[in-house]
């Protein structure tokens, strides 16, 4: 089934700024150049240094140069740039808006980066059905957008909402604060179109709520972080938008308290929309800001959100404090108006630079436990930050146990790159331990291939790469991604 | 390289996160990762370490920026990529020349004398740099240039500010000393605003400097990427507003405004940074939209709406022209949707990509026309220029005007 190579091309080699690359895949010949021209225009199409080095990224700040950067109109040109990537043996790494937090779209083994973000039309609203058909580099703010001018909803809102485009989220099945209630992009995706590894154009689902006909690919396709085909139209499901929305903020004497309270408001029947923790480390980087709302006894805040009608709002907006009251609470507020409920989210929002402030290297990893084990994850966090002697700040989405984990380090001080490496291997071991994920929704890409065997046992990742090499026999579409080269994972499909 | 090499920190602190995506005009019409600030501040960080060197594709990209700031007011780290994108234009320069727009540019904007001469003779220099063409439709003055062919502009006014104003008007003794800093459109396209402007500013008893030596701010200059223009306009401003003491110095130009600035000596902080007011910021200390709003109440109100100049929102003040606006008693103000949209004018931008520029300003119209407003107001001439344009081009009934020209008839008892 394999075309005989003399390396593996499931290499895994990252040196920052790679000049050369990897070997077993072949460089843009004249002739390749010359096709890709001839298909997309000649001014869709660069080799030249500047294009290179602007499509070398992601949000993982890592580089990586390619040899080529080609933007796509039509999902016809992207099945004809597949099928020359195929004929020429170069890699083609799939580019949204490159928000992505672990090196998904990085070129690592160089090849043609080819881009997404001009496929950006939506196609069709459909009022009847609630559904909307889509381009693959339409922004995700956008859609939404565009749906609530006609009172509907698209939840998953990742924080990169204004930037991200729906590719990318199909394909790193991106999540966001109002998941706790309405889920995450997989839970929205209804088919899809794809251009397959070896430039077939397939079509999966439909645009039916109801589908059982054959395996579900959709489902294969979301989160595959553009190994195994590259996205061309999605058709997304929508909901009613919520009529109104209250949002509380409520301060607790310690994480346990918090804790608790989280597990004390599902017990209680209500599903907030949003259920945002921050702990007393991040609480530190921000409490010098006069303009939080942020009482002295404060060791852990929750920001809990409830949407739906009016009426009910009020009501529920009691019970929610009613059941956390005994809950180590020191303080609590509730927007009375839309400015109120701004300055409230002005709290999680002033996190992110406030952070920053801290070291000038920041790793930041999205582990996910299962909800009730969110203080011992916690506890554990504050002791590895104790041990190794490096800061470890905690916020993120209590209500579905996500936790963005952000450890700050100054990687200049000379042995902290091995330090951090240690400090990461034991949070996700902790993480796995206790039942938990070590991604919950910015993926594997490069950042976490070397963790994935914590988590993923031999067969799993053998079968995993079984379907990738059934469907791109070549390697073709993104290699270097999600497997390490030298997996022992691999042995089992020889 | 050694200007750049000033920003090497800032640059470092782009995180790559791509926000700025999202605030980004040029990116909005390009989609391409050159356009946006991430890929500019790559290609500056390419450029310092050597990894780069300047070419064709890059001075290309480097092209595509309004320098318009939006990107750095959403940026979480506020790197300064319309100052960056300032020094790398002016490496480019320096290693390349000079384009010919940004030639036209320089010229018409480094001498005084010569837009003074220019509204005088505009026939017989037209052959140059600006060829009259007949009078309709607000379609009168085109650009000579590439890609300008289509481009309506307002006709250069008869006389200049300059002409009209004396240097120095003795106000009330205990009033600040108001230092006036026209700029080159209001002084030859637009002086009704400056008229506005000074003839306020005298009724509330200021005294004021207005020094008929002043240069261009160097707005245009820095955009073209011309360093030398851009310190020999400072030190031509400088050497203007010392020879007598100010308070303020106020401009009617949000431009005008960034550009002084930003003006800057070879050591210590920039010398005019903390003097700059906008007009409306002043009128609204001196309580001139309280009283406006106590003017008798017209029957007939004309709707106006507001766009934001990207060099004052920026800064924040976006509130005060605003709240004048409001008070005007003929007037119905309306916020539009994308008020705070860039007009997509950027200096020379719009000269080297008005297909670019022109699609920028397009996005106004939506909001513009689901207003129904009659009239436009905005507190930048360049704004205005380009506002009017793009108007023009899309057949609406729609008039720009500066705040100031409603401020000054409602407060004269006239009605817009
Ligand atoms: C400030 C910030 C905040 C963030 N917040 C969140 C958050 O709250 N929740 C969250 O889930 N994520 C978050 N992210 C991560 C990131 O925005 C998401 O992973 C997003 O889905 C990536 O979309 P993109 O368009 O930027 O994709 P890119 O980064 O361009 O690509 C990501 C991956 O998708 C693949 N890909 C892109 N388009 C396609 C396509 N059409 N077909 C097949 N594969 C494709 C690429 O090859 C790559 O593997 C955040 C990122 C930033 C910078
Ligand atoms: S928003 Fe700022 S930090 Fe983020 S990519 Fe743009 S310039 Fe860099
Ligand atoms: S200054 Fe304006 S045009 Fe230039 S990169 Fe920033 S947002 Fe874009």
């Amino acid at each position: 089934m394999f075309s005989p190579r003399p390396v593996n091309v499931f290499s895994y080699p990252l040196p920052v700024n790679n000049q050369g690359f990897s070997s077993g895949f072949c460089m843009i010949s004249d002739q390749l150049y010359q096709a890709l021209q001839d298909l997309v225009g000649k001014k869709n199409v660069s080799l030249e240094r500047t294009d290179r080095i602007t499509h070398s990224y992601d949000a993982t700040q890592h580089e990586h140069l390619p040899e080529a950067v080609v933007y796509a109109a039509t999902a016809l040109e992207v099945q004809e740039v597949v099928r020359l990537a195929n004929r020429h043996r170069v890699p083609i790494i799939p580019r949204g808006a490159g928000s992505g937090f672990t090196g998904g779209t990085l070129p690592v083994q160089g090849g043609i980066v080819l881009v997404l973000t001009r496929m950006n039309r939506i196609l069709e609203i459909d009022q009847e059905n609630l559904t909307a058909t889509v381009e693959p580099g339409v922004i995700t703010a956008e859609l939404q957008r565009q749906v609530e001018q006609l009172d509907l909803f698209y939840p998953p809102d990742p924080a990169s909402r204004e930037f991200c485009t729906l590719g990318g989220n199909v394909a790193e099945c991106a999540g966001g604060p109002r998941c706790v209630k309405y889920g995450v992009t997989k839970d929205y995706v209804l088919g899809l179109e794809v251009v397959t590894p070896t430039g077939d154009l397939i079509h999966t689902g439909g645009v039916t709520m109801k589908n059982v006909v054959g395996y579900d690919l959709t489902r294969l396709f979301i989160g595959s972080e553009g190994t195994l085909g590259i996205v061309t139209r999605i058709t997304l499901r929508l909901l009613p938008k919520p009529a109104a929305k209250k949002t509380m903020l409520i301060q607790f004497g310690s994480i346990e308290g918090a804790a608790r309270a989280v597990s004390a408001i599902i017990a209680g029947r209500i599903i907030p929309t949003t259920l945002e923790f921050l702990d007393a480390n991040t609480l530190a980087c921000i409490r010098d800001n006069p303009e939080l709302p942020i009482v002295e006894a404060c060791q852990a805040l929750l920001i809990v959100e409830v949407d739906g009608d009016e009426d009910m709002l009020e009501r529920q907006a009691e019970t929610v404090l009613k059941l956390v009251a005994e809950l180590d609470v020191v303080h609590t507020e509730t927007a009375r108006s839309e400015a109120e409920s701004e300055a409230i989210w002005q709290v999680r929002r002033s996190v992110s630079p406030a952070v920053r402030r801290i070291n000038p290297n920041k790793f930041n990893e999205d582990i996910v436990v299962p909800r009730s084990r969110v203080p011992d994850m916690i506890r554990a966090l504050d002791r590895l930050s104790e041990r190794y002697q490096v800061p470890i700040v905690n916020f993120g989405h209590a209500g579905d146990g996500n936790i963005h984990v952000n450890v700050m380090v100054d990687l200049s001080q000379p042995g902290m790159q091995e330090t951090v490496d240690q400090v990461l291997e034991q949070i996700f071991q902790t993480t796995v331990d206790l039942g938990g994920s070590i991604s919950g929704e910015h993926g594997i890409g490069t950042a976490k291939a070397p963790y994935l065997h914590l988590e993923l046992d031999q067969a799993t990742r053998a079968y995993m790469l079984t379907i990738k090499r059934a469907l791109d026999p070549d390697n073709i579409l993104n290699p270097g991604k999600i497997f390490l080269a030298d997996d022992q994972a691999t042995e089992q499909l020889r | 390289m050694k200007e750049l090499q000033l920003f090497a920190e800032a640059i470092d602190q782009c995180v790559r996160c791509g926000a700025c995506q999202a605030h980004c005009p040029v990116y909005d019409q390009e989609r391409s990762e050159g356009t946006v600030a991430r890929g500019k501040l790559a290609l500056a960080k390419a450029l310092l370490n050597g990894q780069v060197q300047i070419e064709q594709r890059l001075a290309e990209d480097l092209s595509l920026c309004l320098m318009c700031g939006s990107c750095v007011l959403k940026c979480p780290n506020k790197v300064p990529t319309d100052q960056i994108v300032g020094a790398m234009r002016r490496l480019i320069t320096a290693d390349q020349g000079l384009t010919p727009s940004a030639r036209a540019v320089s010229a018409l904007t480094g001498s005084p004398r010569l837009l003074n001469r220019l509204v005088k003779t505009v026939d017989l220099l037209s052959p140059a740099l600006f060829r009259k063409v007949p009078s309709s439709s607000g379609l009168r003055l085109r650009f000579p240039l590439p890609g300008q062919h289509n481009r309506t502009l307002p006709a250069t006014a008869s006389q200049s500010l300059f002409a009209r104003f004396p240097e120095y008007t003795q106000g009330q003794a205990d009033r600040p000393v108001v230092g006036i800093f026209a700029g080159c459109a209001t002084s030859y396209l637009f002086p009704a605003i400056g008229a506005a402007m000074i003839t306020l500013l005298t009724r509330l008893g200021f005294s004021l400097f207005f020094p008929h030596d002043q240069g261009c701010c160097g707005i245009p200059a820095r955009s073209a990427g011309n360093g030398r223009l851009i310190d020999q306009l400072s030190s031509a401003n400088l050497r203007a507003f010392s020879r007598r003491p100010v308070d303020y110095i106020v401009t009617a130009c949000a431009s005008c405004n960034a550009g002084l600035r930003q003006l800057s000596v070879p050591d210590g902080p920039p010398p005019f940074a903390d003097k700059v007011l906008d007009i409306h910021q002043l009128l609204c200390q001196e309580g001139i939209d309280r009283q406006l709003a106590a003017l008798p109440r017209g029957r007939q109100a004309v709707t106006v709406s507001y766009h934001d100049p990207c060099h004052l929102r920026t800064r924040g003040i976006s509130e005060e022209p605003r709240r004048l606006l409001q008070a005007l008693p003929d007037c119905d103000f309306v916020e539009m949707s994308g008020a705070d949209r860039c007009c997509g004018l950027g200096g020379t931008f719009s000269m080297h990509h008005y297909g670019c520029s022109q699609a920028i300003g397009r996005r106004k119209l939506p909001g513009l026309t689901a207003s129904n407003a009659a009239l436009l107001a905005t507190a930048c001439p360049g704004c205005m220029i380009q506002l009017q344009d793009t108007i023009n081009h899309a057949g609406l009934p729609v008039r720009t005007v500066h705040s100031l020209e409603l401020i000054i008839q409602a407060l004269d008892g006239q009605r817009p």
